[in-house]
């Protein structure tokens, strides 16, 4: 056999092209995605650089009357709404997923997987823009009739969002669930394990890491939706008293604010603010899945 | 080669009758009678899909874990048919332990592993709980290797010592029989020659069916040997026998590696 030259074959041009088109793409990506968080952080960035604001006041201060004589920035109500409104909607949540998840694959193993999770993973599509609206005229009403306050408010706010946060975690649970080994459950069976003790003491604990990433899957969620929760929590720019009275998230102020500001106020820079607190929480969410996942690996 | 032609002791305290196991309506096992003498080995052995595995799973009805599975004819244990409608199939299951193919401790302590089933049988007490588990344990031979690190995840055990850790497991509720599904087929040699010794020791107050795809071991460590295929069962005799004058003439042939 004579040594053969290196010749540029048809599958050599395909991989080349297939290597640069990819490699395009990704650099694009990032591009966009290192420009936006530039783009965020100097915009929300400026707030403080005029020297008007300082950070503290931003994060702490709880008058927020940017319009007012002497305007004041404080946004702590907001921070502490989306904070608010998305534990309550994961305390909500977590427990009907996890015990929709065990159904699905513990319960009715057969129909549930076939049957119930495409119904979860549909729900899941569903636009916010709905679920606000079925907040708006079923939960609100329903609020107001049968407790104190006017039905708007973070309870409604952290009920519609538990029903948007639902599918996501139960799909994650579901997944994690249905990836144990089938022998695990077997061993604590053939010890005279009941059912709901090997639930209890052996699936559940062995897939606690996947079910909180999937929590803070659905939290992640929570804080960044705006449509919704705008659409029944009420919008008082206030700390609210109890459950039952109007408040403000991050995301409800930027989106309600957005179109009535203009562009390098100290009003409009103020919801830059508020946008890169959203973006940093984001990054702190991806993070904590992050190292749940690595702990899951172990 | 029907499985009533097979001339089988009776009246072992351990036994099944005409056991048929079907998933749908495909038949896995068809009426199988086999005993299990006390302080005996009994090898299954057979070509992959034979019904080996499930016929063992059903003994201590494992099988009802699987959607679509159905089981006719009767296990005896102690004048009991556990295959009858109404057994608390909990209870059953400590008196039979299983031990699978591949190593599968709990994702917790090595401790917490093994006092995982005599917590849920009542067993209370930290002194209790040590003596079970230290017991247990030295049953399976892990304890000299263990006994510095009793809380350390289980995970962090090796392959074998893992497998060690699923018998003392299995033998911490104090069963009467021990079903072991392969146990050494995922592991290496050394740690296979551990488990064989480890059976045969444990032979001397158990009951032991084991299944086996490794033919040097059922001749090693099993004293009957049970021969499966397609679901019937075709020879069962003492190993030696088996082993040495099979005879059916499919037997002899799977023995030798010709066929299987």
């Amino acid at each position: 056999m004579k040594p053969k030259k290196a010749r540029i074959e048809k599958h050599h041009i395909e991989d080349f092209i297939g290597r640069t088109y990819m490699s395009f793409c990704v650099a694009l990506l990032i591009i966009i995605i290192v420009s936006m968080v530039y783009f965020v952080a100097s915009k929300g960035i400026s707030t403080f650089i005029g020297g008007d604001v300082t950070v503290s006041d931003f994060l702490f201060g709880t008058k927020w009357s940017p319009e007012g004589d002497t305007p004041s920035f404080g946004a702590f109500p907001f921070i502490a709404g989306s904070f608010l409104v998305t534990l309550l909607a994961a305390l909500i949540a977590s427990p009907l997923s996890l015990c929709a998840a065990l159904f699905m694959t513990e319960i009715v193993p057969g129909w549930g997987k076939k049957l119930l999770q495409p119904v979860i993973e549909l729900l899941a599509g569903i636009p916010s823009v709905v679920y606000g609206f079925i907040g708006l005229s079923v939960i609100v009403p329903f609020l107001r009739n049968t407790l104190p306050g006017q039905g708007i408010g973070v309870a409604a706010g952290a009920l519609v969002l538990a029903v948007m946060i639902l599918p996501t975690i139960t799909s994650v649970a579901a997944d994690a669930l249905a990836s144990l080994p089938q022998n695990l459950k077997e061993s604590s069976f053939a010890l005279g394990a009941t059912r709901w003790q090997t639930i209890s003491r052996v699936i559940i604990p062995t897939t606690f890491p996947a079910i909180m990433t999937g929590i803070v899957l659905g939290m992640a969620r929570a804080f960044g939706e705006a449509l919704a929760v705008q659409m029944v929590i009420g919008n008082a720019p206030f700390i609210p008293r109890s459950l039952f009275e109007s408040a403000s998230t991050l995301t409800s102020v930027i989106t309600l604010g957005m179109g009535n500001t203009t562009m390098g106020s100290a009003h409009n820079n103020a919801l830059w603010s508020m946008a890169l607190v959203l973006m940093l929480m984001t990054f702190v969410f991806v993070f904590l899945v992050r190292l749940l996942e690595r702990r899951n690996k172990i | 080669m029907g499985a009533t032609a097979i001339e089988t002791p009776v009246g072992e305290a351990f036994q099944t009758e005409q056991l048929s196991i079907y998933y749908g309506t495909y038949e896995a096992v068809k009426g199988i009678s086999l005993p299990f003498a006390q302080n005996t080995v009994t090898a299954l052995i057979g070509p992959s899909g034979c019904g080996k595995s499930t016929f063992l799973r059903s003994l201590n009805r494992m099988n009802d874990e699987i959607s679509g599975s159905t089981t006719k004819g009767s296990i005896w244990i102690d004048g009991i048919d556990i295959n009858a409608p109404g057994t608390d199939v909990i209870k059953l299951r400590q008196k039979i332990g299983m031990v699978w193919q591949k190593p599968n401790p709990f994702y917790k302590s090595i401790y917490d592993n093994v006092a995982f089933g005599p917590k849920y049988h009542g067993i209370k007490g930290k002194k209790a709980l040590d003596e079970i588990v230290e017991s247990s344990l030295r049953r399976a031979a892990l304890w000299d290797e263990v006994k510095d690190r009793l809380k350390d995840s289980a995970l962090a055990l090796s392959g074998g010592q893992q497998q060690r850790l699923c018998i003392a497991r299995a033998l911490s509720v104090n069963p009467q029989i021990l079903l072991l599904d392969e146990p050494a087929s995922a592991l290496d040699p050394v740690s296979t020659g551990k488990i064989e010794e480890l059976i045969k020791e444990l032979k001397e107050d158990l009951r032991i069916v084991i299944v086996t795809h490794n033919m040097q071991q059922a001749a090693r460590i099993s004293d009957y040997t049970a021969y499966f295929y397609l679901g019937s069962l075709v020879e069962y005799d003492k190993t030696e026998k088996v082993f040495t004058n099979p005879t059916n003439q499919m037997t002899q042939e799977y023995i030798m590696g010709r066929f299987g």
